[in-house]
């Protein structure tokens, strides 16, 4: 008899149930609510805004519940809601100059006006597991406090950038491209490709800069700047002839200082990486800005050493971690009309060839 | 059961007029890729991000929707990307093919021939027929500007070559009006000759990789092969034991453990029409019930 | 007499040259690739262009080839519906010259060959490319050409990796041959072979440029290589060309002393 492989409506109603089940775990232990999310595993809730590319902790720390947990799911849940949202406008661009930084450190200066903040940073702890974090309840003694600077903190590139020694990117009233608008066009301009780090997968880029550390495609980089804080949110209102705050965003910045270029007629400067990236997500900040550096050998009159950090097509187009994981996983869609296809096709040419064997064979 | 908290067909107007415009120039310029500005949908890309978004820009509330995944209605991305309009569009469904103004296909082109009026949408994975000789998109876009299709034939030269025929046996490259090399997307061989000269509007949509392409109705499209190892649209040499069809795509179905098989269309609709007007294979029972 | 000499003069040398540069120039920032070089190439003329490495002379064939754009200059090729500058020709027209009008045989075969695609592909690609679609005449022109190149036909079906450096060398000059290209870009033909292999290559190619009666320009470090092939030469150095002449003459009187230089270094060898 025929047997049914082709599924249908109840398989894939039965699915989701199972799904939802699982997806509250055992109904004996209480269940997670999105604001813990939100507040206990913020650095989760900042990757999937930096990838969703929508800023809005409380959507992250749903996405992240209803994806139990797996963040590239939920960062495909928050870039699915995004299609869905009308566009009001573009915000004026950020300034980070005037950033309210929570973290800021360099590793080119050992000082700078304003001082190395180091924030709240895994960097010193010692990586032993804490078995009192396992233990319930507990307060957390409040940690030291002390006033904000009274003035904005200057970017430390723009020390170098006074004496010429770093090289300058002027400012432009172009309007970018926008990824999410416009098809990506390559060969691609440095404003489109890094909207497209920045969103881009954070492991994707992690070992993409880390193979630029090993030599494919060496860009000699320091952190010049890393800085996490919150700005404003500005909009132009055309009816009110004057832009408007609308909100604060936390961000990451990163500015990476390296090797020089030049030759004997200019005069050798350093060059610059550039990261910017949603909430504290400093892992992330600093590979897009060493990718930045390497994808910019051809401006920079450096070699392409066949590097894969070098090779915008290849960076651009894997990047995505949305449009990765879909692929990937469409392979598990039912391919039996093309594989039906395949098997007359091998059948038929093994066909012949054994009947050429055979009349060899006589 | 329309979801009014998603405009009609989910996406915006906005988005719709964009894709749109992509549409119009695709069907000005046939087998051309568009680029589009694809958008995040709620279902994973690969899974027909492409041909849901053409869909979703082409469908009005009058429509009648019809989505095959390998042929069949029933299959669980069809079933899921028809449940995606109908609580989206709230439009009419149906599985019978004459009935469907607009067909979204994975993989198939249904075996009953469409008619004027109707849209067939199919989901694209891999746009460029190129891609896996020249893997550079700028390059790629370059070959087919200047027409360079050289390589095109290489591939199916190696094929002969090595197999001593053609060993392309879906998504097999055709050339659209003489100009633009096109992938049908993965249908199978069998299905390239419906591609041309058929009365229904073929738009194709690849929403991962931001292409748009098309055929409008009555476009010449030839399969491409060599003047002495000419295209060959096969199937597996059996007739339907459910409807007893001898002109229809076939799936393979393993019976039991001891390999025992039968054959069966692929085209859960046509086998189902086919039974209902009392034709019986040789394992069918009569009329009836469904697939 | 006299009255005849103009007709049989004009069979001797055709009324315009096939590839005529004129003034051109390519730097690297600061650095010069290569600087004011004039020349006419002639039908059936092969120009050798020697010098040491960073000479300027591979910067020279890229330029002329469309593989780089000059900076200054003018690079007037014949087409056949007329002269045309490459340098500032579309390049889709470039691109089609390319695959039609010109070859490149590059110094490492890996490069000029698709190594994915057996010898029989790679020497049918180009007669695809431009529109053959008769598989057995195609099949047919490959192994003809692996017969001129000396490679046995029943390695048609096989991949160039299976192959030495220099049967992949005279597969890359087949596969560029095969459409009869009107000229010849050749950078270092020989490097990177063994001596022996070197020299079966250069018999093979000399053949092939007498019976074709191709147009050539040949980059070489190795006046060997020029000494066998060239009808004329020009001698690069530090990105200008020193001196330019007929082959013999250059190399049996050099005038300049960079070329006396050249010239005595490969008599010692």
């Amino acid at each position: 008899m025929y047997v049914a492989v082709k599924g249908g409506e109840r398989a894939i109603d039965n699915a989701h149930a199972f799904l939802a089940e699982e997806r509250r775990g055992d109904p004996a232990v209480a269940e997670l609510g999105t604001d813990q999310i939100r507040e206990q595993l913020r650095l989760a809730v900042n990757r999937v805004m930096a990838e969703g590319s929508l800023y809005d902790p409380d959507l992250a720390a749903l996405a992240i519940k209803q994806a139990r947990g797996d963040l590239i799911e939920a960062v495909f849940l928050i870039r699915a809601y995004r299609t869905t949202l009308p566009r009001f406008g573009a915000a004026r661009p950020v300034a980070t100059g005037t950033m309210a930084c929570t973290r800021r450190i360099s590793a080119t200066f050992k000082d700078a006006p304003g001082g190395q903040i180091l924030g709240p940073t895994f960097d010193y702890t010692h990586r032993l597991l804490d078995f009192k974090l396992a233990a319930e309840g507990g307060a957390v003694p409040d940690a030291p406090m002390q006033p904000a600077p009274s003035a904005s903190l200057p970017h430390i590139t723009t020390f170098l950038n006074r004496d010429g020694l770093i090289e300058t990117a002027p400012p432009t009233d172009d309007t970018p491209p926008d990824l999410t608008r416009e098809p990506m066009e390559l060969p691609a301009s440095r404003a489109l490709r890094l909207q497209a780090l920045s969103r881009g997968d954070e492991g994707f880029l992690l070992s993409l800069a880390y193979s630029t550390q090993r030599g494919y495609g060496r860009t000699h980089a320091f952190v010049g700047e890393l800085r996490i804080g919150t700005v404003a949110v500005e909009l132009d209102i055309p009816e009110l002839g004057f832009a408007v705050e609308i909100g604060e965003v936390e961000l990451t910045e990163c500015e990476t200082v390296n090797q020089f270029k030049g030759s004997k007629t200019e005069p050798p400067q350093f060059t610059r990486g550039y990261g910017l990236t949603f909430g504290q997500t400093e892992r992330k900040a600093i590979a897009m800005s060493l990718v930045d550096r390497a994808l910019r050998w051809q401006e920079l009159g450096e070699d392409h050493t066949g590097a894969p950090a070098q090779d915008e097509e290849f960076v651009l187009m894997h990047a995505d971690n949305v449009q990765a994981t879909g692929f990937l996983e469409h392979i598990k869609l039912p391919h039996y009309v093309d594989f039906q296809s395949e098997l007359e096709l091998i059948r038929k040419l093994r066909a012949e060839v054994m009947a050429a064997q055979a009349e060899a064979a006589e | 059961m329309t979801d009014h908290s998603y405009n009609f067909a989910y996406l915006d107007e906005q988005t719709k007029r964009m894709i749109r415009r992509a549409i119009l120039k695709a069907v000005a310029v046939p087998g051309y890729q568009v680029p589009f500005a694809s958008r995040e949908m709620p279902m994973p890309y690969g899974w027909g991000t492409g041909g849901v978004q053409v869909t979703a820009a082409c469908l009005v509330p009058e429509d009648v929707l019809k989505v095959i995944d390998q042929g069949a209605d029933d299959t669980t991305n069809a079933v899921s990307i028809r449940k995606f309009f109908q609580r989206t569009a709230g439009v009419a469904t149906t599985v019978a093919t004459a009935e469907a103004t607009v067909i979204q296909t994975r993989h198939r082109i249904p075996e009953q021939p469409l008619t004027a009026g109707q849209i067939l949408v199919y989901q694209v994975p891999i746009p460029e027929p190129l891609r896996f000789l020249e893997p550079r998109e700028t390059e790629t876009r370059k070959m087919h500007a200047l027409e360079e299709y050289g390589l095109m034939h290489v591939k199916l030269y190696e094929d002969i070559a090595r197999h001593g025929s053609i060993a392309t046996a879906y998504a097999y490259p055709v050339r659209v009006e003489g100009r633009y090399v096109m992938d049908p997307s993965p249908i199978p061989k069998f299905d390239n000759p419906k591609l041309s000269d058929s009365p229904a509007l073929q738009l194709f949509g690849a929403g991962r990789e931001q292409r748009i392409y098309a055929l409008p109705p009555f476009t010449r499209v030839v399969s491409l092969d060599f003047e002495d190892h000419s295209f060959h649209a096969s199937k597996a040499p059996h007739d339907c034991d459910l409807c007893g069809a001898s002109e229809s795509y076939l799936d393979e179905v393993i019976t039991d453990d001891a390999g025992n098989r039968m054959f069966v269309c692929s085209d859960t609709d046509f086998c189902r029409t086919r039974r209902e007007a009392g034709h019986v294979g040789r394992l069918g029972k009569t009329a009836g019930g469904g697939a | 007499m006299q009255a005849a000499e103009p007709s049989i003069f004009a069979k001797v040398k055709p009324q315009a040259p096939l590839l005529s540069v004129k003034g051109l120039s390519k730097c690297y920032g600061s650095r010069i690739g290569c600087a004011d070089v004039s020349f006419d190439l002639w039908p059936g003329e092969v120009l050798g262009i020697v010098g040491e490495s960073g000479s300027g002379k591979s910067t020279l064939l890229s330029c002329l080839a469309g593989h780089l754009a000059p900076d200054t200059g003018e690079v007037i090729f014949a087409t056949a519906s007329g002269p045309r500058d490459t340098v500032t020709m579309s390049e889709p027209e470039r691109r089609r010259l390319a695959r039609t009008d010109w070859a490149f045989v590059h110094q490492n075969p890996r490069d000029g060959l698709r190594m994915g695609v057996t010898a029989g592909g790679n020497v049918g690609e180009r007669l695809m490319a431009v529109g053959a679609r008769h598989y057995g005449t195609i099949r047919h022109a490959a192994t003809d050409w692996l017969g001129r190149v000396e490679i046995d036909a029943g390695r048609i079906d096989d991949r160039p990796s299976a192959f030495s450096g220099g049967m992949q060398q005279r597969l890359q000059i087949a596969r560029n041959l095969v459409t009869g290209p009107r000229l010849v870009f050749m950078d270092e033909p020989t490097g990177g072979l063994d001596v022996s292999v070197q020299a079966r290559l250069l018999d093979l190619l000399r053949g092939l440029v007498r019976e074709m009666g191709l147009s050539a320009i040949i980059v070489t470090h190795d006046l060997a290589v020029v000494r066998l092939l060239a009808d004329r030469l020009m001698v690069m150095k530090s990105g200008h060309v020193v001196e330019q002449g007929l082959t013999d003459q250059v190399l049996d009187d050099p005038q300049h002393a960079y070329t006396q230089l050249l010239v005595s270094s490969v008599l010692q060898v």
